[in-house]
């Protein structure tokens, strides 16, 4: 089901700012964690969960649903924010990120009510996400398929295999998004291994190809607009959005320190106070409107 | 020598999917540009709809089938053995075995049997790399027959299975009749004097062996243990309780596969011998391969003659 009346781009800006909030919260209870990605692709995956993707999350096999492949598997507690924030499970349940017992496990598990594929080790999602968007078209089906990709994990040779295949069969109902943060676990994407330009890549590799800053949200929800629209044009789709690792939490932005350590607890009440304030400066936005 | 067909367990294969992809749409292959060798190149005419070629890129096979099963399908993966278990492992385990999606791996050219293409396609370690996974069913069809049955049987198994092929053609043993279960091993010979444990292209030499044994009066239990993840334990436990004595034959590395597996179980009952019969760890060469399969004991001779020392 899709949302009855699509999100606007303020109310998106607030529930990307709640994802935030939870992200760091989930973190610092957990005590490990990626926060890093988790903030940079927090725009992207609200715009996809709270104006774009069709699910029912009372029913999260619903067989005509669109689905979504966190390809970088760590940043799953913005994920586990949202599909909690949609309703897939008690929101109550965030706190018991990575404990025993918990379906939130470290890295995606099918067990989690939403998640679609697991995920953790990289490069292996948008295989899958390809799968499932060629079942999609054999079948007649509407559904697309939603797959985030982080930078990174571009140096996989799979990522290039599967966007090979997703050429091969004309993979309309395929998006890809790539959380373009520069950052990666020993440095820069450019001092550890080089990725060029992605977009030219992907679109060398067949796709149309949107580059986008991944923070703005009026650029994020048009570009979906765009995507949306050209959903017959017979090729896959990649959005290549430039984002900053750690965004929103000053003292984590472009630190690469920050991909996977939970904030202290000065740390993340500095963050939670930060994240406050970005809500006060969209109260102030949506007034001036 | 009497005229035995033979049969490469392949054509098994080939001959089944093309019956399951006719009854169920929802039956896939996805070939990694060794359709010619898998021989699905059929499948492909007949079921393009039902087909997937990937190209020399077996890393996402194993990922598209996972996300095609998440959609219902029944993707049977066709390659070699070696690039299943090795290349694809990773996706195997994390997108497939984790989840306990429903994925058939078909891999052909397993053990020797590509005997000339030598070490590099040989696949020797590969049903003991799979079966160190969790959720991973493992089996191995002695003849045409049973993998034609064994196919079926995994189509119908609603999880993870890998079943090994021969390249080369081996003697049709049983006959279509003959029903098989996953895990459930077959009784070739009856004994109480040793048991011989056999799967895949070795059963037909084990069979040939336990008949030179009965001329010499010993009477050797013989067992196909096609499947050996979930390995058909109380068949294991029957024969040492019923004889104690259990030979091994497999052509696959002595670590990890049949050998292994069988030993588990009598280590831990804590009585009962075992001789293990298959490749001593090491790679194989390009050889004929009945040559190859003689270099490393796997022949009749070997399989009787420690079948009497474990009764000496």
């Amino acid at each position: 089901m899709q949302l009855k009346k699509r999100t606007t781009v303020h109310e998106l800006k607030l529930i990307a700012n709640d994802l935030r909030k939870k992200v760091v919260t989930m973190i610092y209870e957990a005590k490990s964690g990626h926060p890093g990605g988790s903030l940079s692709a927090a725009d992207y995956i609200a715009a996809v969960y709270f104006r774009e993707i069709r699910v029912d999350p009372q029913n999260p096999k619903w067989e005509d649903r669109d689905r979504f492949v966190l390809s970088k598997g760590h940043v799953c507690p913005v994920l586990y924010a949202a599909l909690a924030k949609r309703g897939f499970f008690d929101e109550e349940l965030i706190h018991t990120l990575r404990q025993e017992g918990s379906f939130l496990q470290g890295h995606p598990s099918m067990v989690c009510p939403g998640i679609d594929i697991p995920t953790g080790s990289l490069g292996q999602g948008l295989a899958c996400a390809v799968g499932m968007a060629i079942a999609g078209k054999r079948d007649g089906k509407n559904y697309r398929v939603f797959a985030v990709l982080g930078d990174g994990e571009c140096q996989e040779g799979e990522i290039w295999e599967a966007a090979q295949t997703a050429n091969k069969y004309e993979l309309d109902n395929l998006v890809v998004f790539v959380d373009n943060n520069n950052l990666q676990i020993d440095g820069t994407t450019d001092e550890v291994m080089p990725t060029l330009d992605l977009g030219d890549k992907f679109k060398a590799f067949g796709f149309e190809v949107y580059k986008i800053d991944g923070h703005n949200m009026d650029q994020i929800v048009r570009t979906l607009d765009t995507v949306r629209l050209r959903r017959k044009s017979h090729r896959p789709k990649c959005i290549v959005g430039q984002t900053i690792k750690g965004r929103g939490v000053e003292f984590m932005e472009n630190i690469g320190g920050w991909h996977g350590i939970a904030p202290k607890q000065d740390e993340f009440e500095e963050a939670i106070q930060e994240l406050d304030s970005i809500d006060e400066i969209l109260a102030l936005e949506a007034d001036e409107q | 020598m009497s005229d035995v067909e033979k049969i490469a367990t392949r054509m098994g294969f080939a001959e089944e999917i093309i019956e399951l992809g006719k009854e169920n749409p929802n039956i896939y292959v996805i070939d990694a540009d060794l359709g010619k060798s898998c021989k699905t190149t059929e499948f492909s005419k007949t079921f393009p709809k039902q087909h997937i070629n990937v190209g020399i890129a077996e890393q996402n096979a194993a990922g598209i089938a996972a996300g095609l099963a998440t959609c219902g399908k029944i993707p049977f993966v066709a390659t070699y053995a070696i690039f299943e278990s090795t290349r694809m492992l990773e996706m195997i385990r994390q997108e497939v075995c984790y989840p306990r999606l429903n994925v058939k791996f078909a891999g052909s050219h397993g053990g020797l049997t590509p005997a000339s293409d030598g070490a590099s396609h040989q696949a020797v370690e590969d049903m003991g790399v799979l079966r160190t996974i969790p959720n991973m069913t493992v089996i191995m069809p002695a003849d045409y027959w049973s993998a034609r049955r064994l196919v079926r049987a995994a189509a119908e198994f609603d999880g993870p299975v890998f079943l090994r092929f021969t390249r080369d053609a081996i003697d049709v043993i049983y006959d279509e009749k003959q029903t098989f279960e996953i895990g459930k091993s077959i009784q070739l010979r009856d004994g109480n004097d040793v048991a011989i444990i056999a799967n895949g292209d070795t059963v037909r030499i084990a069979l040939k062996a336990a008949d030179e044994l009965a001329r010499e009066g010993i009477k050797a239990r013989l067992l196909d243990m096609h499947t050996i993840k979930p390995l058909d334990v109380d068949a294991v436990i029957r024969a040492i309780d019923e004889i104690g004595k259990i030979v091994t034959v497999e052509d696959h590395n002595i670590i990890n596969g049949l050998g292994t597996a069988v030993c588990e179980v009598v280590a831990e009952l804590g009585r009962g011998k075992v001789k293990r019969i298959g490749i001593p760890d090491r790679f194989g060469e390009s050889a004929p391969y009945e040559r190859l399969l003689a270099k490393n004991g796997i022949t009749i001779e070997n399989i009787a003659e420690q079948a009497r020392r474990l009764l000496a």
